[in-house]
């Protein structure tokens, strides 16, 4: 396995405040590694100090084995993809995406080649004389990637690409995204608060939480066996059981951390536990049922509602709940 | 707004018409009669020619020299200094509009002056800075109007997103190249505002020259010297037409060369 990127002991303090508080981390070639965190978790500005925008506090940023901690971002390998695009709004789509070989002095006629490529790859031929002003919000985001990867770097990064998206083209970009990733073979790097999207489209995931990395992990690990209480209310539905509802029905001390879909109406598993409908949900093709223990934890479930269930449990009515003991993990 | 647009517009037309007429040599007294004999001395008498390309020269000296001081500040203050640093540093460049334009004037006057602060700064180099004259003028008039031409230029630039240099930069070009490429074409429209007032503020001035200018006249001093000491109202309001076709020309020209539609 190549690395990509390492990172070692990297810190970032911006006056006071330690944005980023001691990370290390190590990126494979051809990895498509997702940085998911909360607003302020220190993630963007890893990537940030991955590009060069900003300068480390301490610590060493590795691309491709060489130390570029002090490299300024015009002499890095790595090309970004800007969460406003940041795209030139004087050129056109052509001259923007032209724009990262012209100012390193390559032929016009290898240029051009070179530029249609990428808009082959992202799918916005024909768009070449437009200005950024006269493109949709999606079309910006193509152009964008298109100006990053006709470059080649070894590394691209990614911030926050597809937060300005609506649903729908989210959905199609992420696809798109991770068929681009493997057809051109290099390591992305993106970061992302939006859980979902971080599951779909990584390899593997780094979970940030105060300027910390706390978890890294595929996105399987991530949600099946959460590191901590904060991975496993951050990744997905939280579901926990407090030492005093641990000891009581699992005979265990310690909090554990048990996925929604996991847990069954009846009991038919292993795990049993009996407590007060709160909440009924109705979702579409689930409706989700809030528990309430009597030890005080809350435990979400979700009914599939394939016909086969019968009517939804009555607020405020006692229900009975069971799963497997293989699905719950401690977090603390 | 109405009456505004006649007071306004109905002057620039009165002096207009007005600069087809003549004055009686022998009465002093206003001749309504419809001919080019103003512009025919304008143009064809030669001192009148000097002194027009002498303002033009003056004009752009000053407008360049303007536009090569501002763009740094601008730029110091948008993107360098904090939130709070930038709201002090724009009181510093207003603070000079407020004194007044004399007094600041005769500042220069001063260090211009034989055994001026400007004669004792350069003395250690062995240079002989020029005396009144057309260098002071146009040193002066500079001074006078940079802050016109800082803040259009500031404001563009505190328009223009951080990402945009970063984008720039990342994707290889050096500060010089971000300079000439992203951040010049994209404040362009903010320098030719300032430019604008630069040009017409120069171009419509007579103090400084005469304060600072030793003997030299700019085209502002025929229009003066045509109203007080001659009388000849009609001719002044001919030459005061030049400065308005000279800027109705450069604006014309900017809008071909098409800088101004690039976004």
């Amino acid at each position: 396995m190549t690395i990509a990127i390492a990172l070692q002991e990297l810190r970032k303090n911006f006056g006071e405040v330690a944005a980023v508080a001691g990370v290390n981390l190590e990126i494979a070639d051809g990895e498509f590694f997702a940085m998911l965190g909360p607003s302020g978790s220190g993630k963007t500005t890893v990537l940030r100090l991955i590009a060069g925008f900003e300068i480390p506090t301490s610590g060493s940023i590795k691309i491709a084995g060489e130390d570029v901690s002090k490299t300024p971002p015009f002499n890095r390998d790595v090309n970004t993809v800007f969460q406003d695009y940041a795209l030139f709004p004087h050129m056109t789509v052509q001259k923007n995406v032209e724009y990262g070989l012209r100012v390193k002095g390559v032929a016009k006629a290898e240029r051009e080649v070179r530029a249609l490529r990428a808009l082959e790859r992202v799918k916005l031929v024909g768009y070449e004389n437009r200005k950024p002003s006269q493109l949709s919000g999606g079309q910006r985001q193509r152009v964008a990637l298109a100006r990053a990867i006709v470059n080649e770097p070894k590394v691209l990064l990614l911030d926050e690409p597809l937060g300005a998206l609506d649903l729908k083209l989210r959905h199609e970009m992420q696809k798109e995204l991770k068929e681009l990733q493997v057809q051109l073979g290099i390591t992305f790097i993106f970061v992302t608060h939006d859980q979902e999207e971080a599951l779909t489209m990584a390899d593997r995931i780094a979970v940030f939480n105060q300027g910390q990395i706390v978890q890294v992990g595929s996105p399987k690990e991530i949600y099946e066996q959460p590191a901590n209480e904060f991975v496993a209310g951050f990744v997905g539905i939280s579901n926990l059981l407090h030492p005093e509802s641990s000891r009581e029905i699992l005979g265990k001390a310690g909090t554990f951390s048990i996925r929604p879909e996991k847990i069954k109406l009846g009991h038919d598993l292993e795990r049993k536990a009996t407590g007060k409908v709160s909440q009924v949900q109705f979702l579409g093709s689930f409706t989700r049922i809030d528990v309430e223990l009597a030890m005080g934890d809350t435990l979400t479930l979700l009914q599939e509602n394939d016909g086969s269930s019968l009517a939804s449990p009555v607020v405020e009515s006692l229900i009975n709940i069971s799963w497997d003991s293989k699905y719950e993990f401690q977090v603390g | 707004m109405f009456w505004l647009v006649v007071a306004y517009l109905g002057s620039l037309a009165t002096m207009f018409a007005s600069a087809f007429w003549t004055v009686d040599s022998f009465t002093g007294n206003i001749v309504r009669h419809f001919n080019f004999g103003n512009f025919q001395i304008l143009f064809t008498q030669s001192v009148y020619r000097v002194i027009a390309v002498r303002s033009l020269t003056v004009a752009v000296l000053v407008t360049l020299f303007d536009a090569l001081i501002a763009i740094p500040i601008a730029f110091f203050m948008a993107k360098v200094l904090s939130q709070r640093l930038r709201n002090f540093a724009i009181v510093i460049i207003i603070l000079p509009l407020w004194a007044s334009y004399l007094v600041k004037t005769y500042a220069w006057r001063t260090m211009f002056s034989d055994g001026g602060v400007l004669v004792w700064l350069l003395k250690p180099f062995h240079i002989n800075p020029p005396g009144y004259g057309l260098f002071a003028t146009t040193l002066t008039l500079a001074y006078l109007w940079l802050p016109y031409m800082i803040l259009p230029i500031y404001a563009g630039l505190e328009r223009l997103p951080d990402s945009l240099l970063e984008a720039s930069s990342d994707l290889g070009a050096s500060a010089g190249k971000t300079f000439r490429q992203v951040i010049i074409p994209i404040i362009y429209p903010s320098i030719i505002a300032g430019s604008l007032f630069t040009f017409s503020l120069t171009l419509g001035d007579y103090i400084v020259v005469k304060i600072v200018g030793g003997k030299s006249q700019l085209m502002a001093n025929v229009v003066y010297d045509n109203v007080g000491t001659a009388g000849n109202l009609p001719f002044a309001a001919a030459a005061a037409l030049f400065p308005i076709a000279t800027i109705l020309g450069y604006l014309y020209f900017v809008r071909r060369s098409g800088a101004l539609e690039n976004f």
